[in-house]
């Protein structure tokens, strides 16, 4: 099914995701749209575990088994964050980072 | 086969715009919807690696499970009334080149630097999950069972954290 496309492709493309997702975490300043980004983050990273385990050894399955580590840990992140989030609303009636400065002083 | 290469390179694009969407979007329901469509891209991919079950667990627990979970949220919480909230300038630039270096420098080094591939186009029964299966229960029994542990206390957090009368 893999053909002739290269390994670096592969790399290149989880690389472009990466920052996109880190461009999203450093800029934007919802609180949603950054727990986005971080799961953009941990999806490149999946790509990656995949990626070297078909092209370096395709005989093993150790990087299918992380991806599932990762995406189950990414899971119970986002149900833990939103409940969170969810806190943060009733308490602020707003979920911009830039108003939760209640522990900072 | 040119048709995996064609299939890549569309996959990509779709993937590549729609994490790009997802940022560019003011509204947070067109963002979740655009990451949706982006973990779709991404579960082509895994398929096109011969990773058959990783991509059916990549659909359902992400497009399934986290995304509900996104779209209720951000339904429940009247996101789309208060638009989005820019920061300044001077930060986005930071962001800008503090990404765009890395990203360079590393697209860079994949240029440069070539990878023995070992790929050996028999074995694309790999994935399934009976051969999962066998690494799951023999070698990795602990972390598996563990991660169902990580699971309970998360399901105990987001509910405490849920309640409306904690404190």
């Amino acid at each position: 099914m893999i053909g002739n496309i290269s390994l670096n492709s592969f790399l290149v493309i989880s690389t472009l995701m990466f920052f996109i997702g880190i461009y999203g975490f450093l800029t934007r300043r919802n609180l949603i749209t950054m727990l986005m980004s971080i799961e953009l983050i941990l999806n490149s990273v999946n790509i990656n575990f995949v990626v070297f385990n078909r092209f370096l050894y395709p005989n093993q399955l150790q990087g299918h088994f992380f991806s599932l580590i990762v995406i189950a840990v990414a899971a119970s992140e986002a149900a833990v964050a939103i409940a969170i989030i969810i806190n943060i609303y009733r308490n602020f009636k707003s979920i911009d980072v830039e108003n939760l400065d209640q522990m900072k002083f | 086969m040119i048709f995996s290469k064609y299939l890549f390179f569309i996959l990509s694009f779709i993937a590549i715009y729609a994490a790009l969407k997802v940022l560019i979007s003011k509204k947070p329901m067109h963002s979740v919807l655009y990451l949706t469509l982006t973990f779709f891209a991404i579960g082509g991919h895994y398929i096109l690696l011969n990773a058959q079950f990783l991509a059916v667990v990549h659909i359902i627990v992400y497009a399934g499970a986290i995304m509900v979970l996104f779209i209720y949220t951000v339904m429940l919480l009247n996101l789309n009334i208060q638009g989005e909230f820019p920061k300044s300038r001077l930060a986005k630039f930071a962001s800008a080149i503090a990404g765009g270096i890395l990203l360079f420098t590393l697209i860079a080094v994949f240029r440069s630097y070539d990878l023995k591939v070992l790929a050996d186009p028999s074995l694309n029964q790999i994935g399934l999950v009976k051969n999962l299966g066998k690494i799951l229960f023999q070698d990795y029994y602990l972390p598996f069972e563990l991660s169902s542990i990580l699971f309970l206390a998360a399901m105990v957090g987001a509910v405490m954290l849920g309640k409306k009368d904690i404190y």
